[in-house]
């Protein structure tokens, strides 16, 4: 060991005094200056907008800014709307029909690119994959909408398929990060060992390589889900007529009345959103 | 048994192209403990994974029992291995492990329960049949990884360096478990390793390998007094080389003194290499002619090792057995000593 004279905050002198011989592990969060002011504003930052639209979401009267006391009333009120209701289920159907297909696709992308010989165009095609996620996604909403409107007047039909098409295209790079990463900290050896125990490829897949990704895939259809529930640029530049969706039913809400009715839509989105989050981390980081 | 047939392997193309294995052949009995001896990168690996089937090779056949197996799929041929990092299935129990292969080779469900049994009771891991494979030790690992691959009865159990991962206690067990093993099932072990002391205490015979070819076939016995070349002879046990004339049947060591030696094949007359290991090199004794000079002495523990010069300045190094009770002293660093060899200590080398 070299012995250097590392510059110590006189809190890690004073510990280090009372353990001799024993080096200060990194940093401690407590010794470094500044780190508590910059934490509680960022936490604001964060947290403190999301608190009050979640807290007027429970107003009595119809400010946004002014309680008056506690009721259920907007949330009441939000799911007797029709027209809430409505863009409710057309969310959730395009949620789970894009990330569904997205998954699949993400999946056979992410076993092809981390379960095959290096092959040309190998590297380029991961950053293909990824792509999407840097694109502006005003970019990518106005180039689907020159496309799909010529399409639709080309031959005048409308139905979700644009919007199912657009969503699965923007969930794949969500939903094959979590599934490579996955892939990546995988033995290969396992799937080799069981060919060598007179699995076919395809038991192999079925009896050791899914088993094992499987939590790497309900993370990304997860993930995809929570992102095609919440895009709202690409929903607005390709829907046709009447195909509302409850962020861009929101959109339009806000551009007229401001009720409190949207604090509480905001809320159980969030809420949900924070469920499938939580759900995300907790299998990610299960260890297999 | 194991037809290894002029067997290429090359890795990559074109400039950044690896030649891991060059026309190796070789051919394993039925029934052999078999090892793969060499340092790391010699292809020792790579041999055991075309042998598995997870490669195919460049050039060349392998044969099992006379069958051409050179292209068939690892999950056709009757063959298992135990690798390296023992590659458990961690979804898996110990007993689900070790049941894989034989569900899917198909067995009925009784059979493969019997067999899972008798392996578990084999490896003497009947406790421990429901736990994970992340609940249990090392050496637990070890020995569920080569119940899993026994419990197919292949006709060849390849074995990937699997001690190595092991502290030295437990790999003293594991090497007579292995050998117990063995002579109880009567299949043929391919065992891969880079340790030559554990090559020499397991094997019928070993192939030692360097730099994609095998060097020397033979008995421990024939690899560690009759080494073929200096590489084995260097990589197995500690070596003296010194230069020397051949001449006929006998060789005039460069420092002195004539000695009959056994006449390698296509050996000339004229300079040469032989080995002297340090064990077969007494000091002092009436008779010898050898003059060196002691350099250094290190006691350590059941021996005694003399580091020395010889008057032509080659450095030799003798190794004496320590007596009982013996003040060991031997002459201090600068004294003038005779040596004398063995009958029989001089080998001359091929290179």
């Amino acid at each position: 060991m070299v012995d250097t004279a590392p510059t110590t905050t006189p809190a890690e002198q004073r510990a280090a005094k009372r353990h001799p011989g024993r080096a200060p592990k990194g940093y401690s969060m407590r010794t470094l200056p500044g780190f508590s002011v910059i934490a509680l504003f960022t936490m604001i930052v964060l947290y403190a907008p999301i608190m009050i639209l979640v807290i007027y979401s429970f107003n009595e009267g119809t400010s946004l800014a002014i309680w008056e006391g506690f009721s259920l009333r907007w949330y009441r009120q939000a799911a007797a709307n029709e027209a809430v209701q409505d863009a409710a289920i057309r969310s959730l159907y395009l949620a789970f029909i894009a990330s569904s297909i997205g998954t699949v696709a993400a999946t056979m992308a992410a076993l092809a690119t981390t379960r095959t010989r290096r092959f040309p165009g190998k590297t380029m095609i991961y950053a293909l994959i990824n792509q999407p996620l840097m694109v502006p996604e005003i970019v990518t909403a106005v180039a689907l909408l020159i496309v799909f409107a010529t399409i639709k007047v080309w031959t005048g039909h409308t139905s979700m398929i644009y919007l199912i098409v657009a969503h699965t295209a923007f969930c794949i790079p969500f939903a094959y990060l979590p599934i490579r990463a996955r892939l990546e900290t995988m033995d290969m050896s396992l799937e080799t060992a069981a060919r060598d125990l007179y699995a076919s490829p395809w038991l192999t897949f079925r009896k050791v390589t899914l088993p094992l990704m499987w939590p790497g895939i309900v993370a990304g259809l997860m993930l995809a889900f929570v992102i095609s529930l919440d895009t709202v640029v690409i929903t607005e530049f390709v829907k046709s007529a009447g195909q509302e969706t409850l962020p861009t039913y929101m959109l339009g809400q806000l551009r007229r009345v401001v009720t409190p009715e949207v604090n509480a839509i905001s809320t159980v989105i969030l809420a949900a959103g924070a469920i499938l989050v939580a759900l995300f981390f907790r299998l990610t980081q299960r260890k297999g | 048994m194991i037809d290894i047939d002029n067997v290429t392997k090359v890795f990559g193309a074109g400039d950044a192209a690896f030649t891991a294995l060059s026309e190796v052949s070789v051919t394993i009995a039925e029934n052999e403990f078999f090892t793969l001896l060499g340092p790391s990168g010699c292809g020792k690996t790579t041999l055991l994974r075309l042998i598995a089937g997870f490669e195919p090779p460049t050039a060349g056949a392998i044969r099992l029992g006379g069958r051409d197996i050179t292209r068939l799929p690892p999950n056709q041929r009757p063959v298992n291995t135990v690798f390296q990092s023992y590659a458990l299935f961690p979804h898996m129990s110990v007993a689900q492990n070790i049941a894989f292969g034989l569900e899917m080779l198909g067995k009925p469900k009784a059979e493969v329960k019997s067999t899972v049994d008798d392996m578990l009771r084999l490896v003497r891991m009947e406790a421990m049949r429901d736990r994970r494979t992340s609940e249990i030790s090392g050496g637990q690992q070890q020995r569920v990884a080569l119940a899993r691959a026994l419990a197919p009865h292949p006709e060849v159990l390849l074995l990937d360096e699997p001690l190595s991962a092991l502290d030295l206690k437990l790999r003293k067990e594991m090497q007579i478990e292995l050998k117990r093993l063995q002579s109880e099932t009567g299949i043929t072990f391919v065992f891969v390793t880079h340790d030559q002391e554990e090559a020499l205490t397991m094997s019928d015979r070993v192939a030692v390998m360097s730099a994609g070819e095998i060097l020397q076939v033979g008995p421990p016995r024939d690899i560690y007094e009759r080494p073929a070349e200096r590489f084995v002879a260097n990589f197995i046990g500690e070596s003296n080389f010194l230069n020397a004339d051949l001449a006929g049947d006998s060789v005039t060591l460069a420092a002195g003194g004539t000695f009959p030696v056994r006449r390698p094949d296509g050996v000339r007359d004229g300079k040469v290499s032989v080995l002297v290991r340090p064990e077969h090199i007494t000091l002092g004794g009436a008779g010898d002619t050898l003059r060196s000079t002691i350099e250094n002495v290190v006691y350590s523990g059941e021996a005694t090792v003399a580091h020395m010069v010889l008057p032509t300045g080659e450095p030799i190094k003798a190794r004496l057995s320590n007596a009982p009770q013996g003040d060991g002293a031997l002459p201090g660093a600068g004294s003038q000593v005779t040596i004398g060899l063995a009958p029989g200590a001089i080998t001359v080398l091929r290179d």
